[in-house]
């Protein structure tokens, strides 16, 4: 059993200490936006937020995520008022295939919270996922967007 | 779900339309008193023609058959039908019919299969036939109800107008009528002058939900009941699954069953992936992997190596004048021989496929780049009639080629038929996805160049060494034995030809094909081609002393598409003005897919091997451009994928297996890496030509020319990682 706080709400999941924070949020917790990519912290497609900070969920356990606010793509929104990078996202159509992209926005989020205005050099140093389709001139230029507005 | 996944059927409309016409599956059909039957979608609004439908509140619903995996085809596509049809393009929406309903119709929507770069040229006159057909039958439903001759109605935005009288009515009040008439015959296609939306680089359909984590992909698919299997094969291909020992795992957590997938793989069920791993990784297993176990890297480069000797034989692919003569007399020759390696697709979502399978029926969910070919599968590893199956394509997280093949879904109703009425979920770890992939095809090629004492190139000989795509996937399109694509880029005419004019030219394919199995990846055998014939330019062009734009453009008087976009690109790079201190540039072009393309680098070198990009452009004419904002990101997309491949990519082999398990040892391109791409786009019109692979040829040999501009060292191996040079 693990105690969870995901989006501001408590989940008590039927799973083993060890299981990684990933499996628990897309199969117990059923929030299926964090995706996985490689299971071992190098794609990032499984970004989420614990207190804020970006991590990648497949190389964390339950047990090391309990207390904490764990922040998935689901919960990146007020309400119905999209986050900021969402809105840029839509607007300067960055996904293509679209899977790497739950993890590049809560990346991103979390540098532009940290650094509301990012340099090249910040967003080549904190923004390391991997997207196979190559959208990463359109990440780039929605985070200077973002930053410029 | 989305409003992408297949139109769901009206079921009372369904009913009445199997009895009408007396087969399985249709979608359903009115019995109208007169007229034609009305075929409706699942919430009752009329099909005018197969390719639209129109909800009463002007809706209008554009199908589409070809599959949407990033590469903006859905959009371009929809563009295309909406064109034609005149409709309001805010509210466009669209969805995809399934393989199932498709056949049932006699395949009304065309082809299903999205490699190749086909899905808009392939589909661009019948879509948008489709969509001007419907606009006819829209405007004669509201000059029939006006009683005025059609001719003197327009239609703009969705509405009809009358144009003498003023009168205005709109598609969704005139749907019904319009759904009961006889489609026209024959319509007339809009002159390319008159488009509006065809060109216009409008946002794509499908991106609100990608930005959210509401887009299902096929690896969020949940179904009432559904378990999860994972999947091991034998990782010697060609090898079988000897034994397992599944007592040793029952007591595990979660698991539900152990079975035996077909002769090679076994599978673990339970209630989550993850216990299903876990269990699967404790799995005794033992396999009998048979001789290609002895093959390795160094077995397969010293096969492929024999190929390159001419005593070998190889088929020809491009010939003219005496190639071999030519250069025995020549007064100056070059030789040099590159090789390109295994790459593995590595899909951002590894290989997954949801089936459900009972006694009557068969369902998958999967992503796929080709619905027909899943859905032949499903009949296949089913056993159950057409009638009986469907395939329901989700967002797949990437395609590049991996998801044209069905290996992945034939895995998932083998599983699921051995547990019939439960839905089971097979999604493959990044490790299986690492290990049988369907990999870009390994090749070596020796070249030669020779020159007249004027340093004029008289002869070139491009024999090429390795493996063919279509004698492993497609061996009823060999021709005599040979295969026609391996000459991709330098093939004599068709939609990869050759842009050079050389007096003496053999280009010949000494066919080699290891146990590996080989794929269609994104660009497929452009790649190799591309870089062999464009590196080797380049060192033909340094040999006569000659810059190597003015010594390629000198070959290429009779290719003015070739030159035309070479030109575009040099003069984008600004080949004739000096680069800064430090950069050194490349150039290169190729044709694929229909289209022309071209590309240049400027890069600087440190350390002899840290290679930094700073600029990389690229040209392409793709006859015409349907929306440029997504050419724009196909070829920047393209490139990242190009010059992962050249940079980290690069699969090899030891004990049969491949030696690559995740992407720590199959690195591909960050952000930092990854110079802006400038794109000219230069549609030269009267032909339709692919997108989404054509420039990721040119990328690579761009930078390596540069790298020999900067250094005096020629690389003629990829990947660069195993020759210690990296990106800076």
């Amino acid at each position: 059993m693990a105690n969870l706080t995901i989006n501001g709400k408590p989940f008590t999941l039927d799973v083993e200490p060890d299981t990684p924070l990933l499996w628990a949020i897309r199969e117990n917790a059923g929030l299926t936006g964090t995706k996985y990519g490689c299971g071992i912290a190098q794609c990032g497609a499984c970004t989420v937020h614990l207190d804020g900070v970006a991590m990648r969920s497949c190389g964390i356990s339950v047990s090391e995520a309990e207390g904490k606010q764990i922040t998935t793509i689901e919960g990146l929104a007020s309400g119905k008022t999209l986050h900021k990078v969402q809105e840029a996202w839509i607007a300067q159509d960055v996904p293509q295939c679209g899977y790497c992209q739950s993890g590049m926005i809560m990346a991103v989020a979390a540098l532009l919270n940290e650094k509301p205005k990012p340099t090249d050099a910040d967003i080549d140093e904190a923004i390391t996922n991997i997207c196979r389709c190559g959208t990463f001139q359109q990440v780039r230029e929605a985070i200077h967007t973002i930053a410029s507005a | 779900m989305n409003k992408h996944i297949s139109p769901r059927l009206n079921r009372r409309a369904f009913v009445i339309g199997t009895a009408a016409v007396g087969a399985g599956l249709a979608i359903g059909l009115d019995l109208p008193f007169g007229g034609p039957a009305v075929v409706r979608a699942a919430d009752g609004s009329p099909e005018i023609g197969a390719w639209v439908v129109v909800r009463p509140d002007d809706t209008v619903v554009i199908r589409i058959a070809r599959s949407e995996m990033g590469q903006g085809s859905l959009t371009g596509l929809a563009q295309l039908v909406a064109e034609e049809l005149e409709c309001d393009w805010t509210k466009v929406t669209t969805e995809y019919p399934t393989p199932g309903q498709s056949v049932a119709r006699k395949r009304v929507w065309g082809d299903f299969s999205t490699g190749g770069s086909r899905g808009i040229r392939s589909s661009q006159d019948y879509v948008r036939k489709g969509g001007a057909t419907a606009r006819v039958m829209l405007i004669q439903a509201a000059a029939d109800a006006w009683k005025v001759p059609a001719s003197e109605c327009r239609a703009a935005n969705s509405v009809i107008t009358h144009t003498p009288s003023g009168r205005t009515t709109t598609y969704g009040k005139v749907a019904e009528a319009a759904a009961k008439l006889t489609p026209p015959a024959d319509v007339k296609l809009k002159d390319p002058k008159d488009w509006k939306l065809i060109g216009k680089g409008v946002n794509r359909l499908d991106t609100a939900d990608k930005t959210t984590g509401a887009m299902i992909y096929g690896v969020d698919v949940k179904l009432p009941g559904m378990l999860n299997a994972a999947i091991k094969d034998c990782p010697v291909f060609g090898g079988k699954l000897k034994s397992f020992d599944e007592a040793k795992i029952a007591n595990m957590k979660g698991v539900k069953k152990v079975v035996k997938v077909g002769d090679t793989a076994v599978a673990v069920v339970a209630d989550t992936w993850w216990h299903a791993k876990t269990a699967l990784e404790a799995l005794p297993i033992v396999w009998d992997e048979g001789d290609n176990a002895k093959v390795s890297s160094e077995s397969i480069a010293k096969w492929l190596a024999e190929g390159l000797d001419n005593a070998q034989p190889a088929y020809v692919g491009n010939k003219n004048g005496d190639a071999k003569a030519a250069i025995a007399g020549a007064a100056k020759k070059v030789e040099a021989v590159y090789s390109y390696p295994y790459q593995n697709h590595a899909t951002m979502e590894p290989m997954n496929a949801t089936a459900l399978y009972t006694a009557d029926k068969c369902e998958v969910w999967c992503g796929t780049q080709n619905g027909e070919a899943a859905f032949a599968a499903v009949l296949e590893a089913s056993g159950l009639p057409a009638e009986k199956c469907d395939v329901h394509k989700v967002m797949p997280g990437g395609g590049f080629g991996r998801r044209g093949q069905t290996d992945y879904v034939r895995q998932a109703v083998m599983i699921a038929k051995q547990m019939a009425g439960t839905p089971i979920k097979l999604l493959w770890s990044r490790e299986e996805d690492m290990a049988h992939g369907r990999y870009h095809p390994i090749t070596q090629c020796k070249m030669t160049g020779a020159f007249d004492a004027n340093n004029n190139l008289i002869a070139l000989h491009y024999r090429l060494s390795g493996q063919s795509i279509l004698f492993s996937l497609r061996p009823e399109a060999l021709q005599n034995g040979m295969d026609p694509a391996a000459f991709q880029g330098v093939a004599q005419s068709g939609e990869a030809a050759f842009g050079y004019s050389v007096p003496n030219l053999l280009v010949e394919h000494a066919m080699r094909n290891p146990h590996v199995p080989p794929g269609f990846w994104r660009g497929v055998n452009v790649n190799h081609n591309a870089i062999y014939m464009e590196c080797f330019m380049d060192e033909l062009a340094h040999a006569a002393g000659q810059d190597p734009l003015e010594f390629r453009r000198k070959l290429m008087g009779n290719h003015p598409k070739h030159l035309a976009v070479l030109n575009a690109v040099a003069e984008k790079i600004g080949w004739n003005t000096p680069a800064p201190q430090g950069v050194y540039r490349g150039i290169a072009q190729v044709m694929g897919y229909g289209s022309y393309v071209a590309g240049a680098a400027e890069i600087s070198v440190t350390e002899g091997s840290k290679i930094k990009v700073h600029r990389i452009v690229a040209s392409t004419d793709p006859g015409y451009v349907v929306n440029p904002a997504q050419v724009e990101r196909q070829v920047a997309g393209s490139f990242v994928y190009g010059l992962s491949a050249l940079f980290y990519g690069g699969c090899t082999v030891k004990d049969g297996k491949i030696e690559q398990t995740n992407f720590d040892t199959y690195n591909s391109m960050r952000i930092n890496e990854m110079p802006k791409v400038e794109t000219v786009m230069v549609p030269s019109g009267g032909f339709w030509g692919g997108v989404g692979e054509p420039t990721i040829g040119i990328a690579a040999p761009a930078v390596l020319n540069a790298y020999f501009a900067a250094t005096g060292k020629r690389i003629r191996h990829v990947p660069l990682r195993d020759q210690n040079i990296t990106l800076a």
